[in-house]
C-alpha cells in the first residue's frame, strides 16, 4: 500500500450489505443486492451508466433513503436517520442566491451540532475558518461576493467548501464535476485532492461519477455498476502512490485501467 | 389636524399638478446638461410623458373637432374641470378608498402568507385544499357583495372585506409554490446535516419564497383595489365607488371621468408603492440588473 502511514487499521466506514432499493412499490428496483465497503479515510468512487442508481446509493449511505432489504452501516451504526456527519455536493452547485458566499459557506454550522450553539459567540473563530477554507480552494476574497457572481467553476468549489465546513467524517459527491469544461475539472480534481489529502485518514470521500479518468486519479478504490437495476460488477483498487499529479492520467498504466474498467461496464451493458 | 386635512382636500389637484411640472422639469435639466451619448437614453425617460400627453391631446381636440356633448365622452379640459369643481369630493372619497383598500389588502397578506406557509409545508393540506380554493376564486366576488351586506350593513366592512376576499389567493398561491418547489438537491444537502422540517423551511424555503411573494403583491394590490370599489358602488356611504355610483345616478358624466382619473392615479400609486418594495426586499432575485457591482 502507498497510503500514508496515519491510517491506522483499516476499519469499514460504509457498509453496504446486500441491499435493495426501489421507489415505489411493485415498480423496478433502482438497486439490487448491492455489496459495497468503503474503508475508512478510504476515497471511492462508483462508476457506471447513467440511470444505473449511483444517486440512489449516495441517498441510502446518507440515510435520506431506508433499503427495502439489507443493511446500511455508518461508522459503526445501522443508519436509521439522516447521518448527520455528512457532507454533500451535487452537479449543480445548490449555492442559496441570497446569501453571500460565505454566508453559505457558514449554513451546515448553522445546523449542525455543536457547532450551531456555538456560532453566535465564536462567530469570529468560524468566519475566520471558512475565509481559510475559501482560500485553499483558491477562492481568496471571494466570501463577500454573491454566488451568482462567481463562474461556475468557482460556484462548485464554494459549495465543496460547504460539504466540508463542518468538518464531517463522510462527504459524498454526486457528479460534482460533470457541467464543468476539461480544464476547469482538471483543477477541481486537484483540489478535491488536496483537502482529503490534508483530512488524512478521518475524511472519507465516495465519488459517484460516469468520468472513468476523474475515478481512476482520485481514487483508492473503484466500484463498477451495471445499469439498472444496479449491481456491483467489479471491484477494484487503484495503487498509484499518492499524492498524484494531474500527469499520472497521460501515463500508460493508468490508460490501462480506465481501459479495463471501461471494458467492464461495455460488457455490462451489452447484456443488460 | 383639521387644518392639514382641510388643505388637503382643497388643493390635492394643484399639489399633484406642482409635482408633475416639478419631476418633467428635472427630466429636462438632465436630458439638456447629459453628453450626447447619454441624451438618447434618457429621452427614453420622457417618452411616457410624451404620449401620454399626445393622448389626452388628440382626445380633447377630437371632441372639440366633432363636438362631442360633454354627456356623452367629456374632453379632457372638461374632466380637468370637474376635477377642480370636486376637488373636496373626490378627494374625502379617494382617501376612503385607499384606506379600505389597504386594509383588505393587509388582511390579505397576513391570511396569505400563513395560509401559503401551511399549503407549501405539507402536501395532504396542499392536495387538500388547492380545489377548495380554486373554486373559491373563481366565484365573482360581486356575487358576494349583497351576503356581505346583510352581514354587517352597509359601510366600510363589507368594502374591506371583498377587497381581502379577491387578492388573498394570489398570494397564497405564489407563497405555497416558492415554498413547494424547493430544489431537491437543496433540500438533500440540508437532511444529511440532520435540519429538521422547520430549518429547512426557516433557511431555504421561506427566503426562497419571497421573490414569489412580492411578486404575487402587484397583482394583488390591484384585485384589492376592483374589490373594495365594486363593494363601495353597491353598499357603502364612502369611497370613489359610491361616488361613482351618485354622479352616474346624477347622469354627471365629467364627475364619473373624474373619478375614473382619480381612480387610475391612485391605483398607479399603490402599484408603484408595491414594486418599490419588492425591489427593495428581493433584489438578489433581479440579478441581473446590478450583477456587475
Amino acid at each position: 500500500m502507498h497510503r500514508s502511514e496515519s491510517v491506522s487499521p483499516l476499519r469499514p466506514f460504509v457498509e453496504l450489505t446486500g441491499v435493495s432499493h426501489t421507489y415505489a412499490t411493485g415498480g423496478t428496483l433502482a438497486v439490487d443486492g448491492l455489496d459495497i465497503r468503503v474503508n475508512e479515510g478510504e476515497f471511492a468512487a462508483v462508476v457506471g451508466p447513467s440511470g444505473c442508481g449511483k444517486s440512489t446509493l449516495m441517498k441510502l449511505a446518507t440515510g435520506l433513503q431506508f433499503p427495502q432489504s439489507g443493511a446500511v452501516v455508518v461508522d459503526g451504526k445501522e443508519v436509521r436517520d439522516p447521518v448527520k456527519i455528512a457532507g454533500m455536493a451535487f452537479q449543480a452547485p445548490t449555492l442559496l442566491p441570497w446569501r453571500t458566499t460565505l454566508e453559505n459557506l457558514m449554513l451546515p454550522l448553522e445546523i449542525v451540532e455543536p457547532h450551531r450553539s456555538r456560532l453566535r459567540r465564536h462567530k469570529a473563530e468560524y468566519v475566520a475558518k471558512a475565509e481559510a477554507l475559501l482560500a485553499s480552494v483558491g477562492l481568496e476574497g471571494a466570501g463577500s461576493k454573491f454566488p451568482w457572481q462567481l463562474s461556475g467553476g468557482m460556484q462548485q468549489r464554494a459549495s465543496l467548501c460547504r460539504a466540508l465546513i463542518h468538518e464531517p467524517k463522510l462527504l459524498m459527491l454526486d457528479e460534482p464535476f460533470g457541467a464543468l469544461d476539461a480544464f476547469t475539472r482538471e483543477e477541481l480534481w486537484c483540489v478535491i485532492r488536496d483537502l482529503h489529502a490534508r483530512m488524512a485518514g478521518t475524511l472519507t470521500v465516495i465519488l459517484v461519477t460516469h468520468d472513468l479518468r476523474e475515478a481512476v486519479f482520485l481514487a483508492d478504490r473503484i466500484f463498477c455498476m451495471s445499469s439498472r437495476p444496479g449491481r456491483i460488477i467489479a471491484e477494484r483498487e487503484v495503487a498509484f502512490a499518492r499524492p498524484r499529479d494531474i500527469e499520472i492520467t497521460y501515463k500508460p498504466d493508468f490508460s490501462d485501467i480506465v481501459h479495463d474498467l471501461r471494458g467492464r461496464i461495455a460488457q455490462a451493458r451489452s447484456t443488460a | 389636524m383639521d387644518d392639514l386635512a382641510e388643505f388637503l382636500l382643497t388643493s390635492w389637484p394643484a399639489a399633484l399638478v406642482i409635482g408633475v411640472a416639478i419631476y418633467i422639469g428635472y427630466l429636462l435639466y438632465k436630458v439638456i446638461g447629459a453628453s450626447a451619448l447619454d441624451r438618447t437614453k434618457l429621452s427614453l425617460q420622457l417618452a411616457p410623458l410624451f404620449c401620454t400627453f399626445g393622448t389626452f391631446l388628440v382626445w380633447e381636440l377630437l371632441c372639440k373637432a366633432f363636438a362631442v356633448s360633454t354627456f356623452v365622452l367629456p374632453a379632457p379640459s372638461d374632466i380637468a374641470i370637474a376635477i377642480w369643481q370636486f376637488r373636496r369630493q373626490i378627494g374625502f372619497h379617494s382617501f376612503h378608498t385607499a384606506w379600505m383598500t389597504l386594509a383588505g389588502f393587509g388582511l390579505a397578506v397576513a391570511f396569505g402568507i400563513a395560509l401559503g406557509l401551511l399549503l407549501g409545508a405539507s402536501r395532504f393540506f396542499y392536495a387538500g385544499f388547492y380545489p377548495l380554493l380554486v373554486g373559491f376564486n373563481s366565484i365573482p366576488k360581486v356575487a358576494v357583495v349583497p351576503i356581505l351586506v346583510i352581514w354587517f350593513g352597509v359601510g366600510w366592512l363589507p368594502a374591506v372585506l371583498t377587497a381581502f376576499m379577491i387578492s388573498f389567493f394570489p398570494i397564497v398561491v405564489n407563497v405555497a409554490t416558492g415554498l413547494a418547489t424547493i430544489e431537491p438537491e437543496t433540500e438533500d444537502v440540508l437532511k444529511a446535516l440532520g435540519a429538521s422540517k422547520l430549518q429547512i423551511m426557516t433557511k431555504v424555503g421561506i427566503p426562497r419564497s419571497l421573490p414569489y411573494f412580492f411578486g404575487s403583491l402587484k397583482v394583488a394590490i390591484t384585485l384589492a383595489y376592483v374589490g373594495s370599489v365594486i363593494a363601495e358602488y353597491n353598499a357603502s356611504r364612502y369611497g370613489i365607488g359610491n361616488l361613482m355610483a351618485r354622479a352616474s345616478a346624477d347622469f354627471n358624466v365629467p364627475l364619473l371621468f373624474a373619478a375614473l382619473i382619480a381612480l387610475a392615479i391612485l391605483g398607479v400609486a399603490m402599484y408603484m408603492a408595491t414594486v418599490w418594495l419588492e425591489n427593495r426586499m428581493t433584489g438578489w432575485a433581479q440579478r441581473s440588473s446590478f450583477a456587475a457591482t
